[in-house]
């Protein structure tokens, strides 16, 4: 993809309780946010399984945005903690798999702070847009395949 | 090739280790039921065979095939091809032909990582610097080797497979009671599973098998087990800070690594209806950690040095991710 007309994919998990409404109230005060961000409301950050991340970048996301309720503040007690833990845990384990762990981000954000949630995502995309696409190619297998007869010395270099 | 009338058994391997032909003859003396039941055609590791035998055999004519081993070159794909079109049942047989397993674990380094560490380290005598190539000139001829996959698939990525048996290795009394079914049915006295399904494990997960009590439920340390001079031997090994992988696991085993006081690796792959073995690992590390801090959240994690090896020990090549970046954007 080239970099001057790339635009970030952005999937973001928003919490029924609070990012999700501090979009909305985003939407009714025409606060404005680039549209790169595809919003996915969750009950809870506390059900964002690492597995939905895992997919998303997968499927061709360039960053994953996940938001939940201020600590201690949670719908659920703690889940919001529980998402904290994850986020730390999937952010090491995808340095490993040579993704920037800055693709993805934890915000919180509650139902009053519409501004706050909008500038948070105009920033993160803007920091993806930095990082370039990411492109990730396991889904469909087919933008792998190698040509037959390439030569094992040409990669290591011989 | 003779015929006597009896079905045809064959049995391969990729890239794998030989576990898996070890734990077939680990089923000791159902061995023999194998042997009354089947006409063993092709079984690398047990009977002289060569390819173009397979190759002249009739489509279809072969009506089990146990193929182990992951696909780490084209001759490992074309044998998958081969022992598919040749074959009524492909079974994925083990770990690496399910989801990579070790093997697998190298779809965590690009190619030449890969090659530099084989080829190139101080632990190698190689004073030529020799590293191979796809074809040689020599005075008889031009010699082939197989093409080298920067990343390690599974069977299933390359080939449709009819049924599925984790383990590394499977168990014995597991493998003699899938062979049991198979005879049953070709008795008459059993109905094969639905295609694609898993067979010879269990539906749940490794601690439903476990006898460890789970009562603490959170820590604030991880430990490397070896760092431990006593391990609790009722107590749950998650909950004494050793990372163990029960929680993902399919079970089958019967927990046998922590009943022995040694935590689960996930040889027998995610459990059913996971999609991502190593997610729903984190998921469950990240519940037991008792912080809301994410400075100690962080120095607690510190403990598991190693997070994709042990999210991913036996799974990376089918996870969602399947390679590291390096790996794919290598040739």
């Amino acid at each position: 993809m080239n970099r001057d007309t790339f635009e970030p994919v952005i999937i973001g998990f928003t919490c029924n309780w609070c990012s999700y409404r501090a979009a909305d109230l985003a939407g009714t005060a025409r606060v404005k946010y680039p549209p790169n961000v595809r919003l996915i409301r969750l009950m809870c950050s506390g059900r964002l399984d690492p597995t939905f991340v895992l997919k998303a970048i997968a499927g061709g996301a360039d960053g994953v945005l996940i938001t939940g309720c201020h600590p201690g503040e949670c719908h659920y007690l703690e889940q919001n903690y529980k998402a904290l833990r994850r986020y730390h845990l999937l952010k090491r384990t995808l340095a490993q798999m040579g993704i920037r762990p800055e693709r993805v981000k934890l915000v919180w954000a509650s139902a009053a702070e519409g501004v706050k949630l909008a500038e948070e995502i105009t920033t993160f995309i803007e920091e993806v847009r930095a990082l370039g696409p990411l492109d990730w190619p396991g889904m469909t297998g087919e933008s792998i395949a190698v040509a037959p007869g390439f030569l094992a010395a040409e990669e290591v270099g011989v | 090739m003779s015929t006597n009338g009896k079905p045809k058994f064959a049995m391969y391997w990729a890239a794998s280790c030989g576990g898996c032909e070890i734990a077939v003859l680990n089923i000791h003396e159902k061995i023999l039921d194998v042997d009354a039941n089947f006409e063993v055609v092709f079984w690398p590791v047990a009977m002289d065979a060569k390819y173009k035998d397979v190759r002249a055999m009739p489509d279809k004519s072969i009506l089990l095939t146990l193929f182990n081993g992951g696909m780490r070159n084209a001759e490992n794909e074309e044998m998958a091809h081969l022992l598919r079109r040749k074959s009524q049942i492909l079974v994925a047989f083990g770990s690496c032909a399910c989801e990579g397993c070790i093997p697998g674990l190298a779809n965590l380094s690009g190619k030449q990582q890969l090659f530099d560490t084989v080829y190139d380290t101080s632990s190698t005598l190689n004073p030529q610097a020799t590293r191979p190539q796809l074809e040689v000139t020599v005075p008889e001829g031009t010699i082939h080797i197989p093409y080298f996959n920067p990343v390690l698939k599974t069977l299933a990525q390359v080939v449709d497979v009819d049924y599925f048996m984790p383990g590394c290795p499977p168990e014995s009394h597991q493998i003699g009671a899938v062979i049991d079914l198979v005879i049953q049915v070709l008795q008459g006295n059993a109905q094969l599973p639905p295609k694609g399904a898993t067979i010879g494990a269990g539906g749940s997960t490794v601690c439903d098998e476990c006898n460890r009590t789970r009562d603490v439920k959170t820590i604030k340390k991880f430990t490397r087990i070896q760092d431990l001079v006593t391990i609790d031997p009722e107590l749950c090994l998650l909950e004494q800070g050793i990372p163990c992988n029960g929680p993902a696991t399919r079970s089958g085993c019967g927990a046998l690594c922590p009943h022995a006081g040694a935590q689960c690796i996930g040889c027998y792959g995610p459990a059913e209806g996971v999609l991502d073995y190593g997610a729903r690992l984190m998921t469950a590390f990240a519940s037991v950690i008792d912080s809301q801090d994410p400075v100690e959240i962080n120095s607690i994690l510190d403990g598991l040095v190693d997070p994709a090896g042990q999210f991913y020990r036996f799974n990376l090549a089918s996870s969602l991710l399947r390679a590291s970046r390096s790996a794919w954007q290598s040739k």
